[in-house]
């Protein structure tokens, strides 16, 4: 119980001393998982609003590649960008592993099939009629995609979320893609790793301490706006 | 300008779904101003010529022109599109205030605000539904919910609306009175209106011309007086109503005349036929009349038959018989005759009916 209470402790006291290196880490998570999620949501949501309405042979099967997509391990993920971006990879040129770039597309990745599995299922599952609706309204075909979103907006704020819980949260791909240099590729998670390896639990229940509340500040603020567009 | 000319023409037409063929038809027309009801059992292809006429379902073959131009894919159909409106069996509504859906169509087109404003009030108030603008459309009850939709689709002052059965999911009288105030603003803003129902009173109400459908295809069209009257087939005859269909060979014929011998009896209607003919005589329940005196007193219809009633159904505020006169044969009654006549079933009565309400048939 001492040690967790340590912890906190020592969570809080990193907090409002404004550690710089914890602060560094802290904002490079924000920013690798948001950029990631980014990208996930451009691909994530068109890719899955165009499955959604179009019919085409092998449709189901193709569903099914992007419901397996959102169970994607981590450590998968890492090894194959790890294998891309090696020196000797076909990516190999670009020079970006041990960078936050990498991180950045290891996570896009992890992110974009649980984007798209939710866009996919919430497009799905509005009124079947709607669509003809709404270009039965003189609306073209952008229009009716534009509008069949906002009408998915709750769930889609849900695939923002997911997708954005999924990454924070992952420290495989990171750890390898990233490989958790000091002051340059180290987010929350590879920390936490890392401290925990060395035994400094206060240091690593801390940090995960301050991953739980910064997971937790992000989905409030968009459960809040989800929550505003219910009707009352 | 030629109010019997079509302003809406599909020609040759055939749709298939699922590599099955669900619509074929020849011809069809909509005529300026006029609301045509396609009326038909489940399946018949109401709801599909309906998507089809709106150019939101392809065509494997045929032609679709509107006021003379063919409406083909591309710019064309856009154009099309924005000329026409569609209400969907369920509301469809969007997510927002009622004034918001009925402003959707119109913010579509990028409308003048000011323009936009005006428009949707009028639409709102025609339908009622003017004090629940602020109101979110998912907190609108159902009656209110189709009154949003239709006013949605008349806000944009289409020259033609394709209704899909906008009714069928009411309480009997949140319909009747949303069917009466569509009825007035049809008649009002004279638009076009082709309307899918299943229900015959509500196409006999609303329109005039009905097109009746059966496996993909147009069986008949006419006014409403026609399809009633004299429906072409024993399938139109039992949709419109039509309770008694007696197969038969005329065995005579008279003046304006034919006489149909039927399992049973005799039977008298107007027409021309030559003795040996096969035909269905068909009779309307509500042109049969029911007497208790002799089987021949009095009655001027030239078919009047000693029967004995097998069963009296409540039917609303008339009253089903059925009476078997050697043929089984439909009357409608009222509540007070079922008193005055005291119709029990068993009970002996006389029933007719004259010779020009029977609609002949031929086989």
């Amino acid at each position: 119980m001492d040690l967790i209470l340590e912890g906190i402790l020592e969570a809080f006291r990193l907090l409002f001393t404004l550690d710089r290196e914890v602060l560094g880490i802290t904002l490079l998570s924000l920013q690798v998982s948001g950029a990631a999620t980014g990208i996930s949501l451009v691909f994530g949501m068109s890719v899955g609003t165009a499955v959604a309405l179009t019919e085409f042979p092998g449709k189901r099967f193709v569903i099914s590649l992007i419901n397996t997509g959102m169970g994607l391990p981590p450590v998968v993920v890492g090894l194959f960008v790890s294998i891309f971006l090696w020196r000797n990879g076909p990516f190999g040129f670009m020079e970006i592993l041990y960078t936050p770039g990498a991180i950045v597309i290891a996570q896009a990745i992890i992110a974009t099939p649980i984007v798209m599995g939710i866009t996919l299922a919430a497009i799905q599952h509005l009124p079947k009629n709607l669509r003809l609706q709404i270009l039965a309204l003189g609306a073209t075909r952008l229009q009716m995609v534009w509008m069949l979103m906002k009408e998915a907006k709750l769930p889609l704020l849900a695939a923002v979320m997911a997708g954005f819980g999924g990454v924070i949260s992952e420290v495989g791909a990171s750890i390898m893609v990233g490989g958790n240099i000091k002051g340059y590729t180290r987010v929350l998670t590879t920390a936490t790793v890392m401290e925990t390896g060395k035994g400094n639990f206060d240091i690593a229940i801390a940090l995960g301490i301050i991953l739980l509340l910064l997971a937790f500040v992000i989905n409030s603020l968009l459960t809040a706006i989800q929550q505003q567009q219910r009707p009352r | 300008m030629n109010r019997d000319a079509a302003i809406l023409e599909i020609r040759d037409l055939e749709v298939r779904r699922g590599g099955v063929q669900v619509l074929e038809i020849p011809e069809f027309g909509v005529r300026e101003g006029e609301v045509l009801s396609l009326i038909g059992p489940n399946g018949a292809g109401k709801s599909t010529l309906l998507l089809v006429l709106a150019c939101l379902l392809p065509r494997r073959r045929g032609t679709l022109s509107f006021r003379g131009a063919a409406v083909e894919a591309g710019n064309g159909l856009m154009g099309y599109r924005r000329r026409i409106a569609m209400v969907f069996q369920e509301p469809l509504l969007f997510d927002g205030t009622v004034e918001a859906n009925v402003a959707a169509g119109l913010k579509l087109r990028g409308t003048n605000r000011d323009v936009m404003e005006r428009t949707v009030g009028d639409c709102m108030e025609r339908f009622g539904i003017g004090h629940l603008k602020g109101r979110h459309a998912r907190k609108l009850s159902g009656g209110e919910a189709q009154r949003t939709s239709l006013a949605r689709a008349f806000a944009i002052e289409p020259e033609i609306i394709f209704l899909d059965e906008p009714f069928s999911s009411l309480d009997p009288p949140t319909r009747e009175g949303l069917m009466e105030d569509l009825q007035r603003i049809l008649r009002d803003t004279k638009t076009t209106a082709v309307m899918a129902t299943h229900d015959r009173i509500e196409a006999l109400r609303l329109s005039d011309r009905m097109a009746v459908m059966k496996d993909g295809g147009i069986v008949q069209i006419g006014v409403p007086e026609d399809i009633m009257n004299r429906p072409k087939d024993e399938f139109v005859a039992s949709f419109v109503g039509v309770e008694t269909a007696l197969s038969g060979e005329i065995v005579g014929t008279g003046a304006g005349t034919v006489t149909v011998q039927v399992p049973g009896g005799k039977v008298t209607s107007v027409g021309i036929g030559r003795v040996g003919d096969r035909v269905v005589c068909c009779i309307r329940p509500e042109q049969v009349t029911l007497s208790t005196g002799s089987p021949t007193g009095g009655a001027s219809a030239r078919n009047v038959f000693p029967c004995r009633i097998v069963k009296v159904a409540p039917l609303g505020l008339f009253y089903k018989v059925l009476l078997d006169c050697g043929f089984p044969i439909t009357a409608f009654v009222t509540a007070a005759s079922v008193e005055d006549l005291t119709l029990r079933e068993g009970c002996a009565i006389s029933a007719s009916f004259k010779a020009t309400a029977v609609h002949l048939i031929r086989k």
